[in-house]
């Protein structure tokens, strides 16, 4: 089941530059949220505070505050967290150096998981969720770089599905692929929130419209308005909102 | 609240960090503490000849006396030899394969000529032996005496080995590393530069000469010092070839000897203290002039490298 | 400036330009010609099966020496491999900018470019003094000092080939940054490094300079580490510069054995890992 998240006042930095002003929003459990804004606005930055990824980079700070499940990510190992709060990136990403079936069970047995039953019945549970299994079931141990574009996206949400997060984030995750695959991975985000809270970051109004139940507008490091995903689309409270999804900038 | 920006790690973590940072430093005590070992083991000798031992013009075991001037001469010539040889060739080759050759062509080229630096120093050494110093002897050295007698570089007996087959041994050896510097530099000129010198209506030769050679000005000066260093310090090659006699002569035919050579030649046979500790300050001298030279040649390489491009480390 | 003056001085220039590359290519071929042809009739069974012999007699081998260089090379691998390597995991997955490691890459610059005759001094006066004669471990300790920096330089550059974007992926995953490291970014960047480890024993195994007061040279086995030790290169300069012609048809002999060794490594390293890695 998919766990709540509460931000409190999230300040974060790149250098000198600030790139989250003061962020306070609330993201419902079992929900498609999506993020949205013109490049720059922050929204990567968001998402990638709430894994803690963001302070993997030198020269970045973090402030303020932010509740899984009522509870401070702060107060957790950084590691820990991760495994909770899983990650897709903009562009695929399996490891190079291995297997599909080794990129899906990757988190696992890096974590220590030695149980060859498990890893097996996983890695089937992860790629059927991820709607890949039919497509790499015979050829489980090729390279996972030998799979199409849309097919190693897929792969990385089997990866990410595996280690049994509660909230997935989503960092663009098909703004390099082409209308088809595309189409997949929206249609398996619709299915997968049934199981997980999914923060989705997109650049692509219509996709959030497609696919998220609540929608939110970042606009230079604020949150402008966060909103059922029909109201913001139809009736934004805030001009700036509108201007934006009119398409009068970014 | 916390806001801890700190990634708080495990034990494991924690031991393969300090393990390799433990390696790295290790890599920084290693060049200090060769430097130390080195400066304490020509103590004796430093304190005893002082500065004199640079101007010193005699070598002379037997009597504790111990000049290192010949083998500074010797070593200066032979690299400012090996230089004047393989910086206009081993640009030719950069210019050639960054410029010129096809991809397949650059390929062959380039592997060829980082088998010329691959070949061990002692492999040069006998070639040099029965090769280029009977070639030399018989065929070079005398024309060089009938076309060029009139200078002093070119008297004397052709005897083949000596500072020029010293000098000629050393060009093969360093040229790879000319050019391969000079073409990394050259491969870092954007290819913007180019365009716009051959959208001027320039040939390829004043594409070059304007475009790329300006650009790459410093990072070749940086090649040829790193080239002069290896010429230094060069050992097993030169010693087989200079000669090794401790005189100060002008012919470049004549035998001469150069630091590394005298130390290759004299440690295992420097039977008192001061003796090896005089050969030891003369392979401290050594140390200093390549340790400078490298650090003054890394600085122009980078310059360039990472120049108005920025941003590539 | 006249049309056809311009395109007269081009194409000089381009001959000059492959001139001048065909002239450094001419000692390549002249030593490699002659090393095979002089090298290849005193190469038979014997070579690789019997000590030297007496000077001035004929036949014998170097099986000593090639021996000695396998022991030491292997020394220096099982020093300077993990040193360098883990030096290099340190200046690329845990500090890149500080002036520490600014530090550590300017004396991984200058050791690289120091004399490896140097080498030799220091661990003479550190170690062979000290423990009162020469031996394969002084040789080989020789030796990985000249490795480590290659190794450092070439474990580096291939680590930071590795895109950023999959150690966010080992992040995201919730593994730890050592398994990271050890499991994910070292077999991604495997070839490379074992590439730039071949070409590291390739050049080390060439060095003369550094043995010849460390390891000192044997013309019989070697019954222990703990003393001289032949080695092919040492033993190549002995004979070279002996009066012997039956040493020299050996060291000619010698000299074709470690070109091919070193040739092969290149070989192996720039076709069988590289290419297949970019």
């Amino acid at each position: 089941m998919g766990h709540s998240l509460s931000v409190r006042n999230l300040e974060a930095w790149y250098g000198s530059n600030k790139t989250l002003k003061g962020i306070n929003m609330e993201i419902a459990p079992n929900q498609v949220t999506a993020i949205i804004g013109p490049s720059g606005c922050g929204k990567s930055t968001f998402v990638r505070c709430i894994n803690r990824m963001h302070e993997t980079l030198p020269g970045t700070k973090v402030k303020g505050e932010i509740l899984l499940d009522e509870e401070s990510i702060y107060d957790r190992d950084p590691v820990a967290l991760r495994k909770m709060v899983g990650m897709v990136f903009q562009k695929a990403n399996p490891f190079p150096s291995m297997s599909i079936y080794e990129n899906v069970v990757a988190g696992l047995r890096l974590n220590g998981m030695k149980n060859k039953q498990t890893l097996h019945a996983s890695a089937e549970k992860s790629l059927r969720m991820a709607a890949l299994w039919d497509e790499v079931k015979d050829r489980l141990n090729y390279s996972g770089m030998s799979l199409s574009g849309g097919q190693q996206q897929r792969l990385c949400i089997a990866r990410a599905l595996a280690v049994e997060p509660s909230v997935l984030l989503m960092d663009e995750p098909a703004s390099a692929l082409d209308p088809i695959a595309t189409t997949h991975i929206e249609e398996l985000i619709r299915q997968l929130k049934e199981n997980y809270t999914i923060l989705i970051v997109t650049h692509n109004m219509q996709q959030a419209a497609r696919i998220a139940d609540s929608t939110a507008f970042f606009l230079n490091g604020e949150l402008v308005e966060h909103g059922p995903t029909s109201e913001i689309f139809t009736n934004p409270n805030d001009k700036r909102t509108e201007d934006y999804i009119t398409g009068r900038f970014g | 609240m916390s806001k801890k920006t700190k990634l708080t790690a495990s034990i494991g973590d924690q031991t393969l960090r300090l393990l390799t940072l433990l390696m790295a430093i290790s890599v920084l005590v290693l060049m200090f503490w060769m430097g130390w070992q080195m400066f304490q083991s020509a103590g004796p000798s430093i304190d005893k000849f002082g500065f004199g031992f640079i101007t010193g013009r005699v070598w002379d075991p037997v009597k504790e006396q111990f000049g290192a001037l010949p083998f500074i001469y010797g070593t200066l010539m032979t690299s400012l030899l090996a230089l004047l040889i393989a910086t206009p060739i081993g640009l030719g080759v950069a210019i050639f394969l960054n410029e010129m050759a096809v991809t397949k062509v650059r390929m062959v080229v380039a592997f060829l000529v980082e088998m010329l630096a691959a070949i061990p120093s002692v492999v040069y050494g006998l070639w040099g032996i029965f090769i280029l110093a009977p070639w030399l002897r018989e065929t070079i050295q005398p024309a060089l005496a009938k076309w060029f007698g009139f200078l002093p570089l070119f008297q004397g007996t052709p005897l083949g080995f000596g500072m020029l087959a010293g000098g000629l041994i050393l060009a093969i050896m360093i040229l790879p590393t000319i050019a391969a510097i000079s073409g990394e530099v050259m491969a870092a000129v954007p290819n913007e530069q180019r365009e716009a010198a051959l959208a001027l209506g320039a040939t390829k030769w004043e594409m070059i000469r304007i475009a790329v050679l300006p650009y790459a000005k410093s990072g070749i000066l940086g090649g040829i010092m790193l080239g002069l260093g290896r010429a230094l310090g060069e050992t097993m090659a030169v010693t087989m070839l200079i000669g090794n006699r401790p005189d100060i002569l002008p012919s470049l035919f004549a035998p001469a000897y150069s630091m590394a050579a005298v130390i290759a030649n004299e440690f295992t046979e420097a039977t008192y203290d001061l003796y090896l500790s005089a050969l030891v300050e003369i392979g401290l001298i050594l140390f200093g002039i390549t340790l400078i030279l490298n650090v003054f040649a890394r600085l122009l390489v980078w310059s360039v490298a990472r120049g108005p491009k920025g941003g590539i480390s | 400036m006249n049309d056809r003056l311009r395109k007269y001085r081009n194409t000089m220039m381009m001959g000059i330009f492959i001139v001048a590359t065909l002239i450094a290519l001419i000692p390549l071929f002249g030593v490699l010609g002659y090393v095979v042809i002089n090298g290849i009739s005193a190469l038979d069974l014997d070579f690789f099966m019997n000590l030297p012999k007496a000077m001035g007699v004929s036949g014998g081998g170097m099986a000593n020496a090639i021996v000695g260089t396998l022991i030491m090379v292997l020394i220096a691998s099982l020093i300077g491999m993990p040193v360098g390597i883990l030096a290099a995991i340190y200046l690329t997955e845990y500090d890149r900018t500080s002036w520490l490691s600014i530090a550590v890459r300017f004396a991984t610059d200058v050791l690289t470019g120091i004399p490896s005759i140097i080498v030799g001094i220091v661990i003479y006066t550190a170690v062979v003094l000290r423990m009162g004669h020469f031996s394969a471990l002084a040789g080989g300790l020789a030796l990985s000092i000249i490795m480590i920096p290659l190794i450092i330089r070439s474990t580096e550059e291939m680590l930071k080939l590795v895109s950023q974007s999959i150690r966010e992926a080992g992040y995201a995953l919730g593994i730890s940054k050592r398994i990271i490291i050890l499991r994910i970014i070292l077999p991604t960047a495997a070839k490379g490094i074992i590439t730039g480890a071949m070409l590291a024993v390739a050049r080390v195994s060439g060095e003369t300079a550094p043995l010849l007061f460390t390891a000192l040279g044997n013309q019989y086995w070697a019954r222990s580490l703990n003393e001289p030790i032949a080695a092919l290169p040492v033993q190549i300069y002995q004979y070279a510069t002996s009066p012997y012609a039956e040493w020299h048809q050996l060291a000619w002999a010698g000299s074709l054995v470690l070109i091919l060794m070193v040739v092969i490594l290149n070989l192996i390293a720039r076709f069988a890992f590289r290419s297949r890695s970019n």
